[in-house]
């Protein structure tokens, strides 16, 4: 293990989140608020640990392995989360520091789901900050140093492996830096226009900036009590619209920009709005009674069924009470997930895939045992080891949520509650059912259960191994 | 530079790795999507599985705005498939390894008509640097600029040797020799010399100066400058058949020692008398002492297994006091065969890759001063680049000792009307000139990277 690599790393970590907290600070200057004391304190702190750990003495041996890889992208994401949770503390507009945590934690793994009742009491820097920490976050934060730090390159791609979302990681030219910058520039231009469109629409700058934040991460936090909900049909229609673009593969919109149409509509890609348009269609059909106009009961349910899919967490209207059959679909949703390569979280549309294929082909063998069979996604086999990989993620992925859901537990809520609340985490969406539903919070929960759920949302995000290596005792082995 | 690599092997690795180093975006193609992980874990390319004569494979690798292409794969025909459908495909240029005599001695032909930019055979290479050497004993190493009007030299300073305790700026004034000491390596360290190093023992050193003044040189510390005369080679392969090639054209008495004998029928016939072909095998120790392995003034081992090369050339040193060239396929353990005082080591992968990466560094500045010759002195340390001076510049005006030029920077001679000057502070460097420059900084592309 390469410590001193690790805390370099970590330092810039740092540096980078003192310069994150100028946009908070720019917003308190603009709307003249006191907060920006608390953000200015933060950010020196950042910058004096950074500076200390960075410009000292550079490391000698630059040399990382896999290992190293995994432990800096487990640990720079705790580093960034307790300091990102230090204006909300310091400030005292949320008293508690696990609360602040756990605020902080639910921005930058994109989830979206709040301590607050009433968010509208936040100062407006603190809300642009919760919004901020969803559009860092959704694209890596990581991702973004290596777009500017120099590193050598292979020992880069440890890095990117283990923060990208995904079963497998493909770089889309040859240098890992100029995909960083590539995949930032594409994150960068869809954020941008979701904003113009949204200012087209009649929503206020401030209004706008954090909606697109919140979007383009796919995180959801809002800034108003009611989410979205109260927003024109427009404003809705364009949300749901950047909420599907944002869980598309971003390798796609490369191949778009290049002109390869074919090699863009992957077969995840396909898949992922088939599943997106039955559900929209089963769920419109199914609350039809309740809302009584078939174009409203559409627009409710193509905006309920974007929002869980894609793991952002907005939301028009509360689903809480909607039919069993609907609100069945969206916990079902609420495991798919997105694409890989996208800012959404969950299992993923492409494991989802590579899953059935392989219990297809398990069967097959069965019936004819000599059969040699290979799975195959977009016309190419896959190879075994990403196989073995998805499904070992699925036994990870239903241990750890057992395990969470059996802690959260003490606290003795219902059972839809436990379960809805532990979904909405680990897949970084926000709200689940019934206590923790979209007009609800987590607030209630005790602090045991807040960091269950704030370790499931890491887990989440960075797709479990990386934080489950950090308490296997053989990484720390030498 | 775009550069697509087609084969991974040890070649393609090396390539894909100093390529990268310097700078150029590469794709690797192989069928081995094994290799590929191993190799994108290294360093900093992309990977792309496949077999490399597909046009859909070498599209997905990006041909198209390739500048380019290099195949390395194991197989002579599909190299040349590789390169034939990346011509049509993309407009790059395209190199081809092609080891077989046969496509060989045709590759002035292949380069016209099929549109090669290079065909490189290791093998030859191998044995061209093997020749070279043996006829110049006492160096470990040779390479030439200024076609071929200056040689940088590398040799290793035996016990008692008069330079021993000399310091660098007193060997014109005590020995009277115009040679310029480039680099000093000493146990793990390399560096570039300055006029206070004081020379030890076992230093390693290399040296530049115009083939008549080395010879001076050599004499002075009393080193055997003679060509060699007679050679022992074990192992007839491509490299001894190449290397028999040019000995006997130079007049060296060759005896080769072949255990196949199907193959030494083939070496038999194919020179006749001029080569002495025995058919044995070179580990038994008597054969190499029936043999004369104790008179042979030069010993080559070019088998194919590394461990049995370094063997027989450690057996060969206790026992006689030939000239030893040891061949050596696996380039990793450099650093510790340094060790081994084994003469001349050849690493055929290596010479590939350096040819490669030499052609490449001079196609990125087809312009101006750019790189004509490219030697590395010190692997991935240190090399030795020569420039044409074609227009006056900023380092064209000044006496050198105005320059200023960056750390570890030496202006090591300069060719001017057909003669060699060993450059002093109040040289100057003029338009015309072919000059060469030693620099621990790999980034050279043009005359004017000297200066601050």
């Amino acid at each position: 293990m390469n410590y001193r690599m690790i805390t370099y790393i970590l330092g810039w970590i740092l540096i980078f989140e003192a310069i994150f907290m100028t946009v908070p600070a720019i917003t308190a200057v603009c709307y003249g608020e006191s907060a920006i004391v608390w953000f200015a304190v933060t950010a020196a702190i950042c910058l004096a640990i950074g500076l200390l750990l960075t410009k000292i003495k550079k490391p000698q041996d630059k040399k990382l392995y896999s290992r190293d890889g995994y432990v800096i992208v487990s640990l720079s994401w705790i580093v960034l989360s307790v300091f990102g949770a230090l204006p909300f503390f310091l400030s005292g507009e949320i008293p508690s520091y696990i609360d602040a945590l756990f605020e902080t934690v639910s921005g930058f793994t994109t989830t979206g789901a709040s301590i607050l009742s009433d968010v509208e009491k936040l100062s407006k820097s603190m809300l642009i900050w919760r919004s901020f920490t969803h559009w860092v976050g959704g694209m890596g934060v990581l991702v973004f140093i290596m777009a500017f730090v120099r590193l050598s390159g292979a020992q880069n791609m440890h890095i990117m492996k283990a923060e990208s979302p995904g079963p497998s990681v493909s770089k889309l030219v040859p240098r890992v830096k100029t995909t960083a910058l590539l995949l930032y520039a594409i994150y960068f231009v869809l954020t941008l226009a979701e904003f113009i469109l949204l200012i087209a629409g009649g929503m206020t700058p401030f209004e706008a900036l954090n909606t697109s934040f919140a979007t383009a991460g796919t995180g959801g936090f809002g800034i108003y009590n009611t989410s979205l909900g109260g927003f024109s049909a427009y404003i809705q229609i364009v949300v749901i619209v950047f909420m599907l673009l944002f869980s598309v593969n971003f390798n796609s919109y490369f191949f778009l920009i290049k002109g390869k149409i074919k090699d863009a509509l992957t077969s995840e890609v396909c898949i992922f709005f088939a599943i997106v348009a039955v559900s929209i269609t089963v769920i419109a059909f199914n609350i039809r009674s309740m809302v009584g106009d078939l174009g409203e009961a559409f627009l409710d349910s193509s905006f309920a069924v974007s929002s869980i899919i894609s793991t952002t967490g907005f939301s028009t209207v509360d689903f809480n009470p909607w039919p069993e059959l609907s609100r069945t679909i969206l916990v079902l949703l609420m495991f798919i997930g997105a694409c890989a390569g996208s800012t959404g979280g969950g299992i993923k549309v492409s494991r989802i895939i590579i899953l059935f294929k392989s219990l297809g082909k398990e069967l097959l063998v069965m019936i004819h045992p000599n059969q040699v069979k290979k799975v195959k996604l977009g016309g190419r086999p896959v190879d075994h080891e990403t196989v073995r990989s998805v499904s070992v993620f699925i036994v990870a992925y239903l241990l750890l949520f057992v395990a969470s859901m059996v802690l959260i537990s003490f606290d003795e809520h219902d059972l839809i509650t436990n379960f809805t609340a532990v979904a909405a985490t680990v897949n970084n969406i926000g709200p689940g059912l019934e206590l923790v539903g979209p007009t609800a919070n987590f607030g209630f929960f005790s602090v045991l259960s807040k960091i269950v759920l704030i370790f499931d949302m890491l887990a989440g995000r960075l797709e479990l191994f990386p934080m489950l290596l950090l308490f296997t005792p053989a990484t720390w082995k030498k | 530079m775009d550069i697509i690599i087609i084969g991974c092997g040890k070649v393609g690795e090396a390539l894909a790795e100093q390529l990268n180093e310097q700078g150029n975006n590469i794709t690797v193609i192989d069928t081995d999507a094994k290799k590929l992980n191993e190799v994108s874990s290294k360093c900093d390319v992309m990977g792309v599985t496949g077999n490399g004569a597909t046009h859909l494979v070498q599209q997905e690798a990006g041909i198209e705005h390739a500048d380019l292409m290099i195949a390395v794969t194991g197989s002579d025909e599909l190299n040349l498939l590789c390169c034939l459908i990346a011509k049509k495909a993309g407009n790059c240029k395209t190199i081809a390894r092609v080891r077989s005599p046969q496509y060989s001695s045709e590759a002035p032909f292949l380069k016209d008509e099929l549109g090669l930019a290079m065909v490189i055979n290791p093998e030859q290479a191998a044995a061209a640097e093997i020749a070279r050497v043996l006829r110049f004993p006492s160096a470990m190493k040779i390479d030439t600029f200024c076609r071929g009007r200056v040689e940088l030299i590398k040799l290793r300073l035996p016990e008692n040797c008069p330079l021993v305790g000399l310091a660098v700026k007193e060997l014109s004034s005590k020995l009277g020799c115009d040679v310029l000491v480039c680099t000093i390596e000493r146990g793990d360290d390399a560096y570039i010399a300055n006029g206070n190093t004081v020379f030890e023992e076992r230093d390693v050193i290399s040296i530049i100066a115009s083939p008549k003044k080395a010879n001076d040189f050599f004499r002075k510390i009393n080193y055997k400058s003679k060509s060699v005369k007679d050679a022992m080679i074990v192992g007839g392969g491509e490299i001894g058949h190449y290397l028999c090639d040019i000995l006997v054209n130079d007049g060296v008495s060759v005896k080769i020692i072949e255990k196949d004998a199907e193959r030494s029928d083939e070496l038999c016939a194919q020179w006749g008398n001029a080569v002495t072909v025995i058919n044995g095998d070179a580990s038994d120790q008597e054969v190499l002492l029936e043999e004369g392995l104790q008179q042979a003034g030069a010993f080559v081992a070019l088998t194919n297994l590394d461990e049995e090369n370094i063997l027989l050339s450690l057996f060969a040193r206790s026992e006689g006091n030939a000239k030893l060239v040891t061949k050596i396929n696996r380039i990793d353990f450099e650093d510790v065969i340094k060790h081994l005082d084994l003469d001349t080591i050849i690493y055929p992968k290596s010479i590939t890759s350096d040819t490669i990466v030499r052609y490449v560094r001079s196609l990125k500045n087809a312009q101006g001063s750019n790189v004509e010759q490219l030697h590395q002195v010190i692997k991935g340390k240190i090399e030795a680049a020569e420039f044409i001076i074609r227009d006056s510049s900023a380092v064209t005006e000044e006496p050198l000792m105005k320059l200023k030029l960056k750390d570890g920077i030496l202006v090591a001679a300069i060719l001017r009307d057909k003669k060699v000057v060993i450059p002093r502070g109040s040289d100057v460097i003029k338009p015309g000139d072919m000059v060469v420059i030693v620099s621990a900084d790999s980034e050279l592309h043009d005359i004017t990277d000297i200066l601050r």
